[in-house]
This record gives structure tokens, sequence and C-alpha cells, in this order.
């Protein structure tokens, strides 16, 4: 075979991924990149400072918060966002409540997750974005494997699967009318074992959340979930100490645990490689219908 | 490259594949095969498609749920768009673009063909060749895929027979000599049951040639790229405002032919000026060579003026250039083509406008019989056209290069991407 010429998979994930994002700066005014602190968007955003180093990013990052955040995620966004000089907007989903604009779920699946929509949608409308890019991969969820790269919404910031774009070779239309915007997903040919093989790779630094560590966990109906001021315990459910590790990092009311002791990187690679349940298995606001996922994109989820 | 470059923990290689086939091919089940052959589902997966199987009422567990993702393909049980799918073996990681295979699809079925290095092409074994396997090598053709791999399936309802099979693969290799395919393969499988998907079939002793998952696994693929021709469409100007790097200028973009090195003289097209490499910057440090498909960033010796858009090559195999461009077109909205028409025309990093001169044939893709006559192009009609563009395209002919051979168009009032066009 002639290597002389070929690079392996993650390099031309890399270069694809590096693609669309130069693509984006060149065809879009105002783009941002959202940032969630989980391992997609920090690939994503090392991704995007391979891209146009030695310059620095030329976009803001876009935190949702939905305020029901781990502190290890929050602090380790921080102290990324100020060792790489990088602009970091924040929108809480606590200010849409606070202005009426969504009512906090309450009761003992009580979640921010869907809110979020709103908080962000409103954080393009008022930063007048024209673009979003997201960390979303086609492999987590069937109705994100018919995502374009180029997402088109419309002034709404509704996705229309039934009417979308053909995507050929790597010619990007970015084109759109007053008042639409786009979601852009760089790294839609990642799985979850190219996201952390590359990882290793490049040795990106991940919130220690992805670890092995001891914790306080309820577990409901098959879903190990951190207990913390933000789940509400059902009657009969009384916290332990497990130890475990997080496969997603997202809010504390739905990111569910594994119980694992993977500690390194390798370890966790061997993890994925052997386990039986997808990563967003654990993840229970998918878990409320068959099309959960498609109708909160359709309605301009992330 | 250097060996620190490729290390990683598994070193794979990427194959993206097309699949064509109709509903009743067993498509879906063959990737269900792959998938969980090579164990790529998940138990939450099975638990989730088991749940939709027993709502429709199918019985048994449908496998083509895992890809039909939209809640109206399951309700309708029909396939609307391209799904991506991936797996991955220890030696390569796979992406497959599952197309629905119906006529008023070919749209879709283009669009998975255009970044594919394999097209799987199902035929039932029981009804032989028949004009969707006509019109899917043809797309196969048309879009240049490298290597086509045609899987007659079903053997199992026809006991598995040799003459069954050897009468399908004369029959395609008639079909083959009308088109510009260069390496195709034969396989005799049962998706349902798993002969010669991964595992080799104990039925067939007659079939000594691979199992599918071995020419996915092995079909060489590095050669598929244009290693010769240098192109370099300039997609982004880097100019950091950064002290250290006060006057410097990278040109960032992806290498869609040949091998660049430090210290080639090159060439700027439109302009003509020339310089030479001064480095290939990587965030990982200056580079020596770098080749399609890398996104690197280059810096010139000479300050020249280079904008997205531009060409970057060195001085042998030069593009082509003119403003009147000929190429296969394949039609993909509803409202049809205008002849005499603007349209944006979106050539790799650059957009230009153009105007659709001529029709000068359309091609039946059930019998690839051409109409000169027939100057109506419509939703998923292939022609040859004819276009002028408004200034010079730096172009090669598509069968040449893939990336630099392509086209879309782009409708002006709706910003609809309206067409794909393989230059001629």
């Amino acid at each position: 075979m002639d290597n002389k010429y070929r690079i392996n998979h993650l390099r031309e994930l890399e270069a694809e991924s590096i693609f669309v994002i130069r693509e984006v700066v060149a065809q879009f005014e105002n783009p941002c990149m959202l940032f969630s602190g989980g391992k997609d968007s920090i690939i994503m955003f090392h991704l995007a400072r391979k891209a146009f180093w030695p310059a620095r990013v030329p976009f803001p990052l876009m935190h949702i918060d939905t305020g029901h955040n781990f502190d290890e995620t929050i602090e380790f966004r921080d102290k990324l966002m100020k060792e790489t000089e990088t602009n970091l907007i924040v929108k809480y989903v606590q200010d849409s409540i606070n202005k009426g604009k969504v009512i906090d779920e309450t009761g003992v699946n009580a979640s921010r997750n869907k809110l979020q929509t709103t908080t962000l949608l409103d954080g393009i409308e008022e930063m007048k974005f024209d673009c979003a890019m997201g960390g979303g991969r086609r492999d987590e969820e069937k109705a994100r494997a018919k995502e374009r790269f180029f997402s088109h919404r419309d002034e709404f910031g509704q996705w229309d699967p039934k009417n979308q774009r053909p995507e050929l070779w790597n010619i990007f239309n970015g084109k759109k009318h007053m008042g639409e915007h786009f979601r852009v997903f760089p790294i839609s040919n990642w799985t979850e074992m190219d996201v952390w093989q590359y990882i290793m790779l490049e040795n990106i630094p991940i919130p220690n959340l992805y670890f092995s560590h001891e914790r306080e966990i309820v577990e409901r109906d098959g879903t190990i979930l951190a207990a913390g001021e933000f789940v509400t315990l059902k009657d009969g459910e009384i916290p332990e100490k497990r130890i475990i590790r997080f496969r997603t990092i997202g809010d504390m009311t739905c990111t569910g645990a594994v119980e694992s002791k993977a500690n390194s990187l390798e370890e966790i690679i061997e993890e994925v490689a052997a386990t039986r349940v997808t990563e967003r298995g654990g993840r229970y606001d998918d878990k409320r219908s068959e099309a959960a996922m498609e109708d909160r994109k359709k309605e301009g989820y992330f | 490259m250097s060996e620190d470059y490729n290390k990683g923990y598994l070193d794979m290689e990427l194959l993206r594949f097309t699949t064509a086939g109709s509903v009743d091919d067993g498509k879906s089940t063959l990737i269900g095969r792959l998938l969980y052959d090579s164990k790529a589902i998940f138990e939450d997966q099975m638990e989730s498609i088991e749940k939709a199987s027993l709502k429709t009422g199918d019985g048994e567990v449908n496998l083509a749920l895992l890809t039909d993702g939209l809640r109206a393909e399951r309700e309708q049980g029909i396939t609307i768009d391209v799904a991506y799918r991936y797996f991955a073996t220890p030696k390569r990681k796979f992406i497959i673009a599952d197309t629905p295979g119906h006529v008023q699809y070919t749209r879709n079925m283009v669009t998975g063909a255009s970044t594919a290095n394999v097209a799987l092409i199902l035929v039932d074994a029981r009804n032989g060749i028949i004009e969707q396997t006509l019109r899917h090598a043809f797309i196969a053709s048309l879009l240049q895929i490298p290597h086509i791999i045609v899987c007659v399936n079903k053997m199992d309802l026809v006991e598995y027979k040799e003459e069954v099979f050897d009468e399908i693969k004369s029959g395609f290799d008639k079909i083959s000599t009308k088109l510009d395919v260069h390496d195709i393969r034969f396989v005799p499988i049962s998706a349902k049951l798993g002969d010669n998907v991964v595992d080799r079939s104990e039925n067939m002793d007659w079939y000594d040639g691979p199992t599918l998952m071995y020419l996915l696994e092995n079909i060489h693929i590095a050669s598929d790229i244009n290693h010769v021709d240098t192109r370099f469409p300039v997609q982004y100007v880097i100019r950091p405002m950064k002290d250290e790097y006060h006057d410097y200028r990278g040109y960032a973009g992806r290498i869609e032919g040949g091998v660049f090195r430090k210290g080639d003289p090159v060439k700027v097209l439109p302009s003509g000026l020339t310089s030479k490499i001064k480095s290939i910057d990587m965030f990982e440090g200056e580079i020596d060579m770098a080749f399609a498909p890398q996104s690197i960033t280059l810096s010139l010796e000479d300050d020249i003026d280079i904008s997205r858009g531009d060409l970057i090559i060195k001085d042998n195999g030069l593009p082509e250039s003119s403003q009147d461009i000929e190429m296969m077109l394949c039609w993909f909205h509803e409202k049809p083509m205008v002849l005499g028409g603007k349209y944006t025309i979106k050539h790799t990093t650059n957009d230009l406008r153009c105007v659709i001169r001529d029709v000068n044939y359309k091609i039946d893709v059930n019998t690839l019989e051409h109409n000169n006559d027939d100057k109506i192009v419509g939703l998923n009609d292939i022609a040859k056209i004819t276009v002028k563009t408004t200034k010079p395209l730096f172009y090669d002919s598509y069968r040449k290069n893939r990336k630099t051979g392509s086209v879309i168009l782009i409708d002006e009032a709706t910003n609809n991407t309206v067409a794909a066009g393989m230059i001629m």
C-alpha cells in the first residue's frame, strides 16, 4: 500500500472539520460557536484554534447556561477561555425564566433542557449571529443522522428536515435571506470513538467529570443521575455513593453517568469499545419519546 | 508524513461508501447486518427499534428503523433523505451514505455518491438486473465513484445457485461497457442470513472470492485522489493581529490535488503571479510536505495579492480555463431549469454567476439514451448543458479531479441548491 500520501481517519476528519469551520468564517458575517464545556464542544473549539492559528479564533463562543451545570464544567470553561484569550458570551436560561419567556418545569423529572432552545434563539437574535456552530454528531441520534453540515434555519430558527438543501462534495451553500440563520456542525462525521481517540492523539484537556470518581447519585429508570440541589428526589429515593464517570456532560438533571473505573484516556477508549449502549442512552432528555430529538431540533434546539 | 502525525490509538483509514438499492432489495437489512456483525449496533438502539417495530406491526425487528430516523419516514415506512451511518473495524472507519432508491430520489443518490470511494449496488437475485440497477450504475459512473461492488442479494431464495450469480454478473458486465467505471467486484450474499457479508458462506462452495466486509476493508483507495496535479484553492486569508506575527499572511485551505513542499515555486491564478512556498504552517508546527486532502496554511516568500477563490498551483499540470463550460448536470428542484436563466455557480471556494446557454441533450437514466430535442430540465433530470460564467473558471474535468471539476448551482431568488454539475 502506498503509505506516502496517506493520512489516518482522525487526520482526515480533522481536515474536513477545519475546512468547514474556515468556510463558516468565509461565508458568514457574524458567526459564533456554541460551547457547553462538554467534550464535543471542546474538540470543536480545539479544531477552530487549529484552523486559524497563528491568529486567534475569529468569532466568539456562546454558552447557553441552564444554571444546572456541574461546577467542574464552569471552572474548566473559564480557565480554557482565559488561557486561549477567547471571547465567551454566556446566556442564562434563568434570564429567560425571569422575563417570563419560559416556565421552569417542576416535579421530579424537571429539566431545563428544553428551555434552552428559547434562550439559544434569543441569544442568536440579540447578538445578531447569522451562524451558530454546534458540536452535534450524526452518530449520536437518528434524527441527527439526516442533518447537513450547513443546516438552514428559517426566521423562527426552525429546521425543516424534509426540505434540506442537497450537500455535495465539499461545496457548502450558506446563502440566506435576512433574518434567517444557519447551524453548522463541523464534527458531523465524528463518532464517540473518534472523539476519544482524537482527545488522546492531541492530548486535549477535558473536565475531570469524564474520568472515574466517587459521587453521590440516585438511580432512576436505569439512569444514574448526580444527586445535587437541582435533582429533586422522588419519594423513597435515597442518594448513595458510587464510583462513576460521565460519558456526556450537560445539564445535571438529565446527564446520566455510568459506573466505571476508567481513569485514563486509554481506559475510557477501551470502555467505549466494549460498551453496548450508545452515549445518549444515558440521556434522560432523549427518553421522553421516540422522536424526542427530531421534535426539539425542529423547534431550534442545538 | 512523520510517524507522529499519524499516530493514533488505532491507525485506521477512512472509507466512504454509498448504498443503492430499492426498499425490497434488502438494502437496510444489509446495512443492519454490517452494523450488527461489526458490533456497531448498541443495545439501546436495538431496544428502540424493537419498540418501534412492534408499533408498526412488522412482527420481526425491522433494521431499516435504524437508519430511517425521521418521524415521517417511520410512519410511511420509506426513506426520505440521505442518512449517514458509521461503523469501524480495526482496519477502517466507514461512513455509509444510505440513500433512498426510488426514482424520485435521484438527487439523494447523487448527493450520497459525491463523496463516496465505493458504491454498493444491490441486486435481488430473484429479479436479476432491472431498470433500477442500470440507473444506480449510471449514477455511480456519472459521479465517478472509483469502485463498485455489486452485491447479488437474497442468494438464499435462489437456492444459492451459481448460475443465477453468473448470469447477473455477465448482465452487469454488459451494462458497464456503456459506462465509465473501472473497478467492479461481485459478491453473492444473503444479507438476511449473513452469507458472505462478514463471514464466509457455507452455502456457496463455488464462490472463492472475498466476503463483502473483506472487500470494504481492503479495497485500495489511496490512489483515488489525484496526487499529481497540484491544486490549492484559497479558502481564507489568515492575518494574526499579534505582535510576534505582525507581517504574517497565511493562505488557508484544503489541498484538492497534488503535493506541496516547502520551497516549491508556485503560481497564483487568475493573477498569474509567482512566488515560492516559505512555510507550510500547522498548529503543531511547520511541516515540510502536504498533500490532498489535508487542510493547511501556506505562507509565501513574496507579498502578493491573494484572496479567497484564488487557486495556488505548481507550474506543472495547469488547470483548464474558460468562461464557457460544458457539464453533466443533475437537477434537484421542482422548479425546472430556466434556459437563458442566471444562477449562482459555486466552484471550489469561488462564487460566480452564470447563464444557462444550451441544453445539449438529456439522458434517460433508465435506458441511457440521449434525447437531443427535449430542452426541459426538471427534477431528477440529468442533462449535458453549457453555461457561460461571468469570469473565467480555473477547473479540471471531473474525471481528472472530483473537487476542482464539480460545481453546484444556486437559485438566486430562493438561495436553494438547485443542481450539481460535473464539468466535462
